[in-house]
């Protein structure tokens, strides 16, 4: 392989590890908050409010019914206005992001619904109030399990963002679009296959070491 | 002119004056000093320190509505430990969990230390909950937590300062016996040495009230025994008013003043130990002292 390709796939894969982890990471500020809401909403938790739950409900499913390569081509405009492109990493962070925030509010949700009822009862009977029982109960006891959907937000974010790739976003999924798609260059091809599994092994390793590190009910 | 706390006795006039002076409304050992008549009194401390009045509460489910507890009323006065006993789905978990309002009576008043609890808004429930400790049948401590990161919690809640938190979590520690597991994650621990962590965790706020929610139904005999022991010895030491529910006669035989059966969401027979044991009245009481005959 060339110098030059080298380089080339260099360059990609840094793009595609760039956005799987801001999309990750931005997924994150709006579907953690959204998958809280979610939860403490829901009948016999602390704030309950059937409205609320039912109006941030519809909005998560409909996002997340949306399958992402159309999510991309229909948010076109959007991303024009405020990225100033449709080309390109930053422009491929904004379907990214928000399609990372509905799965990642419902991943959110799952785990809080795991933390055993009994420990949120403690918490009220001694006097905390709903923040303090979400910043202080609800968040950490369900923490591995948040890290483990963590890890299954940015595989799955890899993903897309390789299917972004065939529509301009850059990254390892152009490289492979374009060259083993429409060049026919199969030991590119290949070497993006590679790089893209070893990138999703390191997510997941990493993932199951930091919730394993995390879980103190062993 | 003068605000009255309901429910509050005022051994003279001249007390029920001074209340402009109060000092702390919390505390139940107030010294009322009267500026302008220099007079001095003592509260007379609440008599009763939890009231359940006329009781009710209704769970609505698919098929029709189901009540838990109708028209209860008990009282249990400081300084007592109080046993409710009763089979499974009696009411009795209902019951305790009304005195701290974690479930809300659909009628009927809850009175803890002279407070009405259901008259308060959710931010002085809040504050109120912090002198109710509870412990749990299955202990419910944070997983995330070392032991002592549990006993602190409370603390924290209150916003209490880390040098002041770490004395105070190294006392309770030290009078449960498990200073020397502090670091320690509660799934290292045994159910005793959980439950214990647990009631260190709930005398952290000096609470004026204990509920115990089947406190030992999870733990064998001997650590039962050991649990209830340690009830007690607090109950004396810091006059903590005990309410505790159980479906084991021994547990009420072991450290209860008074007893009171509860059966489809009344109380069908109360009374002292003493009382109950010697002549049980009714067939469900006799049964819980001789299950086995």
């Amino acid at each position: 392989m060339s110098e030059s390709m080298i380089s080339l796939l260099v360059h990609g894969l840094l793009e595609t590890i760039v956005m799987t982890f801001v999309s990750g990471a931005f997924g994150f500020l709006i579907g953690l908050p959204a998958g809280v809401l979610l939860f403490v909403t829901r009948e016999g938790q602390v704030l309950e409010s059937r409205v609320f739950n039912r109006i941030v409900s519809v909005i998560v499913n409909i996002f997340r019914s949306i399958p992402f390569i159309i999510l991309i081509v229909w948010m076109i405009p959007f991303t024009r206005m405020l990225v100033g492109t449709s080309i390109g990493v930053l422009a491929a962070l904004v379907p990214l992001s928000i399609g990372a925030a509905p799965f990642i509010a419902r991943m959110v949700e799952n785990s809080l619904l795991e933390v055993p009822h009994g420990l949120i009862e403690a918490a009220r009977a001694m006097g905390a109030t709903p923040t303090q029982i979400i910043l202080k109960v609800l968040l950490p006891e369900a923490l591995p399990s948040i890290v483990n959907g963590a890890s299954i937000t940015l595989i799955a974010l890899v993903g897309y963002s390789a299917m972004g790739g065939a529509v301009g976003a850059g990254g390892l999924g152009q490289i492979g679009y374009q060259y083993g798609y429409v060049g026919y260059d199969t030991v590119v091809m290949n070497t993006v296959l590679v790089l893209l599994v070893a990138l999703v092994f390191v997510i997941q390793l990493t993932g199951q070491y930091i919730s394993r590190k995390t879980d103190h009910r062993k | 002119m003068f605000d009255f706390i309901p429910g509050r006795k005022y051994i003279d006039i001249m007390a029920m004056v001074a209340e402009v002076m109060v000092f702390d409304v919390k505390s139940t050992d107030l010294v009322y000093y009267c500026d302008w008549c220099s007079f001095g009194a003592y509260n007379s401390q609440q008599v009763e320190m939890i009231e359940l009045k006329e009781v009710s509460k209704i769970f609505y489910k698919k098929g029709g509505a189901v009540a838990a507890l109708s028209d209860l009323s008990l009282t249990v006065a400081r300084g007592e430990i109080f046993g409710v006993i009763g089979a499974s789905g009696a009411g009795k978990s209902t019951l305790i969990r009304c005195v701290n309002l974690l479930e809300r009576p659909t009628a009927g008043r809850v009175i803890v230390d002279g407070q009405d609890l259901m008259a308060l808004p959710s931010r002085l429930l809040t504050q109120e909950r912090r002198h109710i400790g509870m412990i749990f049948q299955h202990f419910n401590l944070l997983s995330s937590r070392t032991v002592f990161g549990n006993v602190a919690f409370p603390l924290e809640l209150s916003g209490i300062s880390a040098h002041e938190i770490a004395k105070r979590v190294s006392e309770l520690l030290a009078l449960v016996g498990l200073q020397d597991r502090q670091h320690d994650y509660p799934v290292n621990l045994s159910g005793g040495q959980k439950q214990r962590v647990a009631i260190a965790r709930t005398l952290a706020s000096n609470p004026k009230v204990l509920l115990c929610d089947e406190a030992t139904s999870a733990l064998d005999p001997e650590t039962t025994r050991s649990i209830l022991a340690l009830l007690k010895d607090i109950n004396l030491r810091f006059q903590i008013t005990i309410l505790l529910i159980t479906h084991e006669m021994n547990v009420v035989k072991a450290i209860c003043d008074k007893v009171a059966v509860i059966s489809e969401g009344r109380l069908v027979e109360q009374g002292t130990v003493g009382e109950i044991f010697s002549h049980p009245r009714t067939e469900l009481t006799k049964r819980f002292i001789s299950p086995w005959e």
